[in-house]
């Protein structure tokens, strides 16, 4: 019957209730999301197979076996082999290993760097949110292969520059998010309540709001691990990712993609289902995610 | 009142139950609810937060929330069973009989739609339409007295004030000449003045209209006077129901007596005893309940009252009461003791001393004076009531004490004799100690993500300048100075009810030993059991620390117990500035006296009736000469209109800004029956 009374006529909680957390009721709510579940299975297969398939796959992954180059699936070599012989099953299986270090790594980049920047220009607003968001909004206009063609071409192909280029490229997306949260939670009165300790920006940003802006940073940074997936397999596909002789997904596709005029199809299409499943994976996460924290 | 006409009730619920599905269960809201409307009655419900009263009203019209549904008796309206209604007839029931008008109007009108498309959308679902519909919408306008009904029907929502978007909804609600009109809380959102004004224009319509109307409140003064009969809800059950005179004059259940003990009554004052509270919390939702559901907070509750649940006992003359000693419910011994710990006033040098605060913002290139030449001075342990309308500056002044926002250049703010620098980065850690606030909303001011001990404990580290052994010593203190426990340190903000978070809120404004603390609003969002205990608590507090308020309320009542001196604000302006009792016994500002009319009083005295016509101009326009004079119900002439009156002293420390002489104002008021203390 206060001004915050609900038309349920809920009560306040009397004294301390025992009641779910935040957190315990969203992991409450993700782990009966089919969504999320379905995802989570799909990611933890892929995560699975670049820890540990090496010792399950049939074969090792880089060796070669010109006799047999280029056969089709069969039970010896289930995806069959490419054109140097290597087992596609067994590639494809350990294949996951490197953008599944690549992507998330670019990913924690972005996240660590755009939260950083999204806390300072919403905290503070005024000339400093007018200058960095416009120079954000012309970096984001910059398409990544481009941004990642210009790095290589000055820092040389690696797995860091892939990091470093992909985290840097997505940064800006994510501190646009963080900001919109921030500008927001700084007119609450707790952060009036900061100011009036005389607590410094720091403290107010990273100690008192950064913790109540968790939530949407969790969404947006799943959602950008399915782009950081996809980003890192269309690098690797132009050789300027991950370079050979990895097993990687994008490389392989990109050194048997003129097999499939040949009909030699199995060399292509069991490592673009893999990079699709786990692209479709991370983002049924990023579904269920977003809804556990908006429900 | 018209007599009520012997048709068919209005309303009647018979053992009404509703239950509500949370965590996979069935929790009881309601148990058993009997009660009927009589045609053309007005019906009061009252109760504290979560006692049932809007499940009730959702109930009526089958409109509970998913989880919600009736576990068992029955609901008729107008003698027809609304339980055993088809969805078409469950449609045209809500079309054509029975009306709702809910708390926020700003929630219950589209935003997207002009004022005239959803009244005319009304009349055109009863197939009126066309021009006819929009002369029946212009029509219905008039009737909730909006003086120009054309051009509001071209605005949007949001371009009418709450007042107005409130009469709309209204005349929404009556379009379709309901038979049972249901108000839930339809003034808790409003101004005193406009809430006045809206309980007035709903008192005019049940004249005018046959509709029975169920009127829910928490607000027993309002309730008081709007209804004939009232019904008190607790823990979802009727505890007691009879005359509205009869239920508020003599009440019959400790649960009744109790919830009017809390409210600051005729002019109480915290020199003159602690209000009393309620101990204890409601049941939570769907709690098993043995004997009564009020038994573990109530002082008079024996054996029989823990082990066998109390009938409605029915007490004659249409009174009921579920309480086994309803004969002795008068004498619930107090919960809180009365006594208060003498705090005479010191006749100390000023604590706090304000020349000349200036404050303008810059509004579409207009300057708009929040705060205009405001002079304050205030001893310690003394409290400075701010009082006023919503958009009369007084937040704006609390923010600038603090610091939150510079002063214009020119006026000053003396802190014990030194000049506080307008920015707060520029005030020295001591000053900024000294200067603490309790905000409105806890929600808001208590970091969610913190544990009640990490928000004291930095508190006290960057105010206290403490560590260590000595912190925990000190904390320890502080939640024990604010009536919390150790167990509450644990727990986050969100685990704690309202009450308990405000709590956390006050103890740490005190954290630093202040020396004035900013009061804004701070019951507002509170049941009145709460807000005693809280009012209690400052009112501790300070005789204790010797500590200054400043203290906005839009509760007359509440600013009355708490404040020694009160400024009365009117477009950033001083209007009337001196002693409390002063201010409040009159002879008073014109203005002052209007919103001293607005405060509805439960003992349905009479006093002089003298309403604000439309709301408050915008500041960034003021009227000329005295800024009141459009609204001034004592406008002498053209003086008003064009010179702007100066503050002069009436009496030694009480200054009043008007034209009109303090003997003339003493005369005027003079016929103004006197509240009785």
């Amino acid at each position: 019957m206060s001004a915050t009374d609900t038309p349920a006529g809920m009560p306040s909680a009397p004294d301390t209730a025992a009641r779910r957390s935040p957190w315990g009721e969203v992991l409450h709510s993700l782990l009966r999301s089919g969504t999320f579940l379905t995802g989570l299975a799909i990611v933890l297969f892929w995560i699975a197979c670049a820890l540990f398939g090496e010792h399950f796959v049939p074969y090792d992954p880089l060796a070669d076996d010109i006799i047999n180059a280029l056969s089709p699936p069969s039970a010896e070599h289930w995806f069959g082999t490419d054109q140097i012989g290597r087992d596609v099953f067994s590639r494809v299986i350990v294949g996951s290993r490197d953008i599944l270090t690549v992507a998330p790594l670019a990913t924690l980049l972005a996240t660590i760097a755009g939260t950083a920047l999204g806390l300072i220009i919403g905290y503070f607003r005024g000339i400093v949110d007018d200058v960095v968001s416009r120079v954000l909004e012309a970096f984001m206009a910059i398409p990544v292969v481009i941004v990642a063609l210009l790095a290589i071409v000055a820092l040389g192909t690696s797995k860091a520059t892939v990091i470093v280029v992909i985290g840097l490229s997505f940064a800006p997306i994510i501190a646009r998010t963080v900001r919109s949260a921030v500008l927001a939670e700084r007119e609450l009165d707790y952060v009036a309540a900061a100011k009036l300790r005389h607590e410094g920006a720091m403290h107010t940003m990273f100690v008192e709001i950064l913790p109540n802006v968790i939530p949407p940073i969790l969404v947006e940074t799943t959602v950008r691990l399915g782009y950081a997936i996809f980003a890192v397999a269309t690098l690797s596909f132009m050789g300027f990712g991950i370079q050979p002789p990895s097993p990687d997904w994008g490389l392989s596709i990109s050194s048997n993609y003129g097999m499939i005029g040949g009909g030699f199809w199995w060399t292509v299409l069991f490592d673009a289902l893999a990079i699709a499943s786990l692209v479709i994976g991370v983002n049924l996460v990023a579904d269920g995610v977003h809804g556990a924290f908006n429900d | 009142m018209i007599e009520p006409k012997q048709a068919a009730n209005a309303l009647e619920l018979k053992d009404l139950s509703v239950a509500y599905r949370v965590g996979g269960r069935n929790r009881a809201v309601l148990r058993n609810v009997n009660l009927t409307i009589k045609a053309g009655e007005a019906y009061g419900l009252v109760g504290e937060s979560g006692c049932g009263k809007s499940t009730v009203a959702l109930s009526v019209v089958r409109y509970l929330p998913r989880n919600g549904s009736i576990t068992g008796g029955s609901i008729a309206l107008d003698g027809r069973d609304v339980m055993k209604l088809d969805a078409e007839a469950l449609r045209r029931a809500r079309a054509d009989s029975v009306s709702m008008v809910y708390q926020d109007p700003g929630k219950a009108l589209n935003p997207s739609l002009r004022i005239g498309r959803q009244l005319t959308e009304i009349f055109e679902l009863a197939g009126v339409t066309g021009q006819a519909a929009t002369d029946k919408a212009t029509a219905m306008l008039n009737r909730v007295r909006i003086s120009d009904p054309v051009s509001v029907m071209q605005r949007f929502p949001h371009q009418l004030s709450g007042g107005m978007q409130q009469r709309v909804a209204i005349a929404m609600a009556l379009a379709n000449d309901p038979s049972m009109l249901i108000l839930d809380e339809p003034t808790t959102g409003l101004d005193a003045t406009v809430e006045a004004e809206v309980l007035d224009l709903i008192g005019q319509l049940r004249r005018e209209l046959s509709a029975s109307i169920l009127f829910i409140s928490h607000n027993l003064a309002v309730v008081s006077n709007m209804c004939d009969r009232v019904g008190v809800l607790y823990a979802g059950m009727l505890v007691e129901e009879g005359s509205t005179k009869d239920v508020f004059n003599d009440p019959r259940h400790p649960y009744t007596v109790a919830l009017l003990r809390c409210l600051p009554r005729g002019g109480q004052r915290k020199d003159q005893g602690r209000l009393d509270t309620i101990p204890g919390f409601l049941p939570g939702i769907g709690a098993a309940i043995a004997g009564c559901a009020f038994a573990d907070r109530c002082a008079l509750a024996t054996e029989r009252c823990r082990a066998e649940p109390p009938p409605l006992y029915d007490l004659g003359d249409g009174r009921l009461s579920r309480c086994h000693y309803h004969d002795k419910a008068q004498s619930l011994p107090r919960a809180t003791p009365a006594d208060v710990p003498a705090g005479a006033p010191k006749h100390a040098p000023p604590v706090l001393k304000v020349e000349g605060l200036n404050k303008t913002y810059a509004s579409h290139g207009h300057p708009l004076r929040a705060v205009k030449d405001v002079s304050v001075s205030l001893r310690p342990g003394e409290t400075l009531g701010l009082v006023g309308e919503s958009g009369s500056g007084k937040t704006t002044f609390a923010r600038l004490l603090l610091g939150l926002v510079p002063p214009d250049d020119g006026g000053s703010i003396e802190l014990e004799g030194k000049k506080l620098a307008p920015r707060l980065a520029s005030r020295s850690e001591d000053q900024v100690k000294a200067v603490q606030i309790v905000f409105q909303n806890p929600d808001s001011a208590l970091n969610r993500s913190h544990s009640i001990r990490h928000i004291l404990s930095r508190a006290l580290k960057r105010l206290g300048g403490l560590t260590g052994k000595r912190l925990d010593t000190r904390l320890e203190e502080l939640v024990r100075s604010v009536r919390l426990t150790d167990r509450h340190l644990a727990v986050k903000p969100r685990q704690l009810s309202g009450g308990l978070k405000q709590r956390v809120a006050i103890a740490r404004a005190f954290a630093g030993d202040p020396r004035i603390v900013v009061c804004d609003e701070p019951t507002s969002a509170l049941d009145v059991s709460v807000q005693a205990a809280i009012l209690n608590l400052l009112a501790d507090l300070q005789s204790k620390q010797d500590v200054s308020y400043i203290f906005i309320s839009h509760d007359l009542g509440v600013v009355r117990y708490l404040s020694d001196k009160i400024a009365v604000l009117y477009l950033g302006r001083i209007m009337e500035f001196g002693p409390s009792e002063a201010v409040f016994s009159g002879p008073h500002h014109p203005y002052t006296e209007a919103l001293l009319s607005a405060v509805p009083k439960l003992d349905r005295t009479e006093s002089s009736r003298i309403r604000l016509d439309g709301e408050i101009p915008s500041a960034a326009n003021p009227p000329t000469g005295c800024v009141f004079h459009t609204r001034c119900p004592r406008k002498i002439g053209a003086i008003c209109e064009t010179q702007e009156p100066e503050l002069i002293e009436a009496q030694p420390g009480h200054t009043i800004r008007c034209h009109i002489p303090y003997a003339e104002l003493a005369r005027l008021q003079k016929p103004k029956v006197v509240e009785p203390a």
